[in-house]
């Protein structure tokens, strides 16, 4: 459904953000990309987003090429990125004022509603926490309904507890509407909670090192040796000792083939 | 809730004219026990008497209006160029690198050095005084709107761009928004200037306006007239300032001081109470 055809993007003359990453993603996947700082992951998620142009190589949607912000995508940043002249409720509801009114506010509030917002949609977005900011942004790209949802580290400002319970939001509202999702980051615990799948990037040149699937059953139990397994084999694979023995052991623990 | 609200704004007048009070009554009890030469230093009674005479003779309004005509035109004159090449220069790239550099050496001429050529050029009635007026508020504007456009977030168009905004929605719903703040802080900084350079302007010649009182009152060793003028400049800008703020206030809602919010947050809550955690 999404297809990423050796994607690379080079900013400078020998630095390489991102190399030849090919990619396939089935519709209503979960797929968490892993990476230490530097790795490209970002860039990687830009290009997808179509706010970055790549050097070379296609991203395509059900056989579209993307080259530009596409109405199917939504993004999720890193900080909520809220527009502080707007209110919760506006803010949930930027991407679709090309709705009737009516529809708009009943999506709104169906949408605040879902994350336990009900009744926040007056507010500024500076009287929110840090938590509630960031699910009002996710609200904001998943109101319109988009097929893809790709998001970049965005819990990594949050307490872990607060990470935790966005989390179990997040499954919720990919339940209720199985987009699929792109997620960036760097907490492999976050990565293994969420996704069906994640994919280890490397860096200098960023590229793909490992693709593991992660088929725990849900809900997931963060204390369960499969969770804790599945973490290590992340692990090696960022550390790059994935070759040893032992973590090929592992990785059949965890779920399987990991090529 | 309104009750309560009336009461913190009466709370704070009173706050507020503490000092300026406790000042005029000290200052009119010196005078009458003769502790200041009242001839010089008139007291708050004799300021007052003048300036409810030049009010009920009609003079007080006249001079004003004519003050005001030519702040108006100074003022908006200015803050319409400085707005439009702020905003110019604040967008393009390369209209700054052509610009900029000439108009900051401009900016570096002190204003008031104008005022021969000034009047040269445009003659010693109003066209010489609005000019220097104009002059005066267009570099606050000029500067406060450049710098407001070029400091907004990037991030926060990224979000425009990411939901497809075109450059006409991008401007609307994005980028002016993001800039009203600092404009509005621009302008009230031109429109001190303007005041600043009206009186400079009167000061150097005029028949009417309250920088003419100033200057008649020296020449006439009437320091109760040049203290009622300032008096009449205080309120003056002090009003033209609050209404600038009024008009821009509906869309600055969202602003609110930290202060405000921190009281209204502890005298009544909006909304639900916040949820535990997250």
């Amino acid at each position: 459904m999404l297809q990423l055809e050796s994607l690379s993007k080079i900013f400078a003359p020998d630095i390489p953000a991102v190399t030849g990453v090919s990619l396939d993603v089935a519709p209503g996947e979960i797929v968490a990309i892993v990476g230490s700082s530097g790795c490209g992951k970002t860039t990687l998620l830009r290009l997808i987003a179509g706010l970055d142009a790549p050097t070379r190589g296609t991203v395509s949607l059900e056989g579209e090429t993307i080259r530009a912000p596409h109405p199917a995508i939504g993004v999720v940043f890193q900080e909520p990125r809220l527009l502080p002249w707007l209110n919760v409720a506006q803010n949930v509801g930027f991407g679709l004022m090309d709705h009737a009114a009516a529809e708009r506010y009943d999506r709104v509030d169906a949408a605040l509603l879902r994350v336990g917002l009900a009744g926040y949609g007056a507010r500024w977005p500076r009287e929110l926490s840090g938590g509630q900011a960031q699910r009002v942004s996710i609200l904001r790209a998943l109101v319109t309904e988009p097929k893809v949802l790709l998001m970049d580290e965005p819990f990594s400002a949050l307490d872990a507890l607060t990470r935790a319970s966005l989390h179990d939001h997040l499954l919720g509202l990919w339940e209720a509407q199985r987009p699929t999702l792109i997620v960036v980051t760097h907490d492999v615990e976050e990565a293994v909670a969420l996704a069906d799948r994640a994919v280890v990037m490397q860096p200098r040149p960023g590229r793909v090192f490992a693709d593991i699937p992660l088929d725990l059953p849900r809900p997931r139990d963060r204390l369960s040796p499969a969770f804790t397994e599945a973490k290590r084999v992340i692990l090696a694979a960022l550390d790059g000792s994935l070759e040893a023995p032992n973590a090929r052991e592992k990785a059949k623990y965890a779920g399987g083939a990991w090529w | 809730m309104k009750k309560r609200a009336n009461s913190l704004l009466s709370t704070r007048l009173a706050t507020g004219l503490a000092i300026p009070l406790t000042a005029a009554i000290l200052y009119e009890a010196g005078a009458r026990l003769g502790i200041f030469e009242a001839r010089l230093l008139p007291p708050p009674s004799r300021i007052a008497a003048t300036l409810w005479a030049l009010a009920a003779s009609g003079e007080l309004w006249a001079h004003i209006a004519a003050t005001m005509l030519r702040l108006a035109a100074g003022f908006g004159i200015g803050a319409l160029a400085g707005i439009m090449l702020g905003a110019l220069t604040g967008a393009s790239q390369t209209a700054s690198r052509l610009l900029d550099p000439t108009i900051q050496a401009l900016r570096a001429i002190p204003s008031l050095a104008w005022v021969p050529l000034f009047i040269l050029w445009l003659g010693i009635f109003e066209a010489s005084k609005v000019a220097l007026i104009a002059v005066g508020v267009f570099f606050p504007v000029y500067l406060g709107v450049m710098a407001a456009i070029t400091n907004i977030d990037r991030k926060i168009i990224e979000v425009g761009r990411a939901f497809r905004l075109s450059p006409l929605a991008l401007t609307r719903r994005v980028l002016l928004p993001a800039v009203l703040p600092d404009c509005v802080v621009a302008l009230r900084s031109g429109l001190g200037l303007g005041f600043m350079f009206v009186v400079a302007a009167e000061l150097m010649g005029a028949s009417e306006g309250l920088g003419f009182l100033l200057l008649d009152g020296q020449q006439l060793g009437k320091p109760d007239q040049i203290l009622a003028a300032i008096f009449a400049f205080a309120v003056a800008g002090k009003i033209c300032d609050g209404a600038l703020v009024a008009a821009f206030r509906p869309l600055l809602r969202w602003q609110d001081s930290f202060a405000q919010s921190l009281t209204r947050s502890a005298a009544a809550p909006l909304g639900p109470p916040p949820l535990p955690a997250h």
